[in-house]
């Protein structure tokens, strides 16, 4: 049984947690009998639900801008976005709605934006991850930061993180090819970085104030274009 | 969140094992359904089996002429691929329309065509829903239903199914290959992975239990017009109120699967037979037997006008 033995594995290393861990093991053991008269069929709701379920950890290994980090005895449930803001202690990437909807916790992750709140830090093993705090720093700004300042791209600046990182990643999808819904011809070699193609690709990250035209023109700058 | 441990799986096969071997185990692709709905407790697997690493993300020329797509290809390698943006213009088109471009990043093949609805009350746990908790009751039936379906559906559900790559895999005639935890394969057609709820709604598929999908594939290519278009309430990042997705071809004949109406991609192959003779025709076979609701029955006329401007798209 795959969770009992995790939850050894757990008494072993933090043996404070010992008492509440037992109480857990009966609960789980209840709720894994309640499973097995529960329908199996796809979508069905296990009965374990209701359970309370001890944690199981995990160690994952990943670049962070560009230094290799290690995150010991992790939740498994920690999102990258909790793993970097809560474990690694960089809150530069913000947490919005958490549910993917809103884009203020978009990452690159190997080259791909994604939102970090949708993702489980354990899948991301071997993987490198750039966040605000890697693009650039105060004093020596990413082309990106420093146009989104120019043009006030911004006003409260919580969305900001992540329409900077999402504003980067765009540029190098039109660059390589990618199509978007309002391309208007799928076979065309290469892409213009029109507002058009900007606006639509850039519908991933909302901004409470309002401030998308502003960014727009920082992006349109960088990308060589007047807006 | 509730608790779970975490696999990685090495070989599809070994993947679909342990789905079964584990009581209450899931796979996890992009993560971007499934994650989701796990913050909500509306998915509560004990265990999760990592399938986005394994060697399935590849698309390959199939001996018959079409493309044989892994399980594991991101929703915008498939939308950015040459050969799809040539010949099955519709499936880029579909992808594209759907979700964020974040969000196209991690988002699998297999995972977009078995993510699950977005019937508000399926996602809020404080009322019945049979999908969620069989038995429980629809809330959605005499509730909000300006976004639920008017077809297919049945007096347990009216959910619809929200995959935009769906209606064009249909349109395509895709079919879509599994393992099973035995080591067995399959080819299910795309017209039959989803089932109608009827009285089990929360049974949204018939694959079975530990059932892993390995790949998608397509015919060779049927050439045509391609066309989909969504009508939302907002011009990006937003479901489909409908979608209509269309093949016409030079002499006006052709396929159409329409989204947001049902719980599975909606094509009727008799219906379609109609279009030479105009939308009206194809939408009145498409919406035989309809149930809609005061509230949602806009969607018949709109997918009429819709699949009226697409036809006429396609002929100009
Ligand atoms: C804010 C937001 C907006 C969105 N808008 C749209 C939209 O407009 N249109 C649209 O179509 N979609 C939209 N989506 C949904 C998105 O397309 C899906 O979340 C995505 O396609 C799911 O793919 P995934 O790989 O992340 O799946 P996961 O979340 O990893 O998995 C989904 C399900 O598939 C199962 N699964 C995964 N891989 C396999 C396999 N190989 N074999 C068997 N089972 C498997 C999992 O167990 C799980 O049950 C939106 C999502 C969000 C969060
Ligand atoms: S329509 Fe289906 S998903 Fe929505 S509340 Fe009713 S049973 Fe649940």
């Amino acid at each position: 049984m795959l969770r009992a033995s995790n939850l050894r594995e757990h008494d072993m290393t933090s043996p404070g947690d010992l008492e509440l861990n037992r109480r857990d093991l009966m609960v789980a053991a209840a709720a894994t009998a309640a499973v097995a008269s529960a329908p199996s069929g796809a979508g069905a709701q296990p009965a374990a639900a209701a359970a309370v379920r001890a944690p199981s950890k995990a160690t994952v290994s990943m670049m962070v801008n560009g230094e290799a980090r290690r995150l010991v005895d992790l939740d498994t449930r920690t999102t990258l976005l909790d793993a970097l803001r809560e474990s690694l202690q960089m809150p530069g990437t913000k947490k919005g709605c958490d549910h993917g909807q809103c884009g203020a916790c978009t990452v690159i992750v190997d080259g791909r934006r994604i939102n970090s709140c949708l993702s489980l830090a354990v899948m991301h093993e071997g993987e490198s991850v750039t966040t605000i705090e890697g693009l650039g720093t105060p004093d020596n700004l990413h082309a990106m930061q420093a146009a989104f300042v120019k043009h006030d791209g911004y006003q409260c600046g919580y969305c900001t993180p992540g329409q900077i990182c999402s504003a980067v990643a765009v540029l190098d999808e039109i660059k390589a090819g990618v199509p978007s819904h309002v391309t208007a011809d799928l076979t065309a070699a290469s892409y213009d970085p029109t507002a058009d193609e900007i606006r639509e690709r850039m519908s991933g990250n909302i901004c409470r104030c309002g401030a998308y035209s502003n960014i727009v023109d920082a992006m349109s700058e960088v990308a060589g274009r007047r807006a | 969140m509730k608790a779970f441990s975490f696999s990685r799986a090495s070989t599809p096969a070994e993947a679909a094992a342990s789905a079964q071997r584990i009581e209450g185990a899931k796979f996890v692709a992009g993560g971007t359904n499934l994650l989701d709905l796990m913050k909500l407790e509306i998915e509560t697997p004990t265990h999760l089996i990592d399938v986005s690493k394994l060697k399935l993300d590849t698309i390959e020329a199939t001996a018959e002429g079409g493309l044989r797509i892994g399980a594991m290809v991101r929703n915008t390698d498939l939308a950015a691929d040459a050969r799809v943006r040539k010949d099955y213009a519709l499936l880029s088109r579909a992808l594209l329309a759907g979700a964020s471009g974040q969000l196209r990043n991690k988002a699998t093949t297999a995972g977009n065509l078995l993510q699950r609805t977005r019937c508000p009350y399926f996602y809020d746990t404080n009322q019945p829903c049979n999908k969620r908790s069989p038995g429980s009751g629809c809330s959605a039936i005499g509730g909000f239903t300006r976004m639920l379906g008017v077809v297919g559906v049945s007096d347990a559900c009216i959910a619809t199914n929200p995959s935009d790559m769906a209606i064009a895999m249909r349109a395509l005639d895709a079919v879509v290959e599994t393992v099973s935890p035995e080591g067995a394969t399959r080819a299910i057609p795309i017209a039959e992975l989803h089932r109608l709820p009827g009285d089990t709604p929360h049974i949204e598929t018939v694959l079975t239990p530990g059932e892993l999908i390995t790949a998608v594939t397509l015919p060779k290519p049927v050439g045509g017009k391609h066309v989909y278009r969504k009508v939302r309430d907002r011009a990006s990042y937003a479901f489909a109120l409908i979608s209509v997705g269309a093949i016409v071809q030079p002499d006006g004949s052709g396929r159409v699967a329409v989204g947001g109406v049902a719980p599975k991609p909606w094509r009727v192959e008799a219906a379609e037979k109609e279009m030479v003779r105009g939308a009206k025709a194809v939408t009145d076979g498409l919406f035989a037997g309809a149930n809609p609701t005061h509230e949602n029955a806009f969607k018949l006329t709109l997918v009429q006008r819709t699949l009226d401007a697409v036809l006429t798209e396609a002929r100009g």
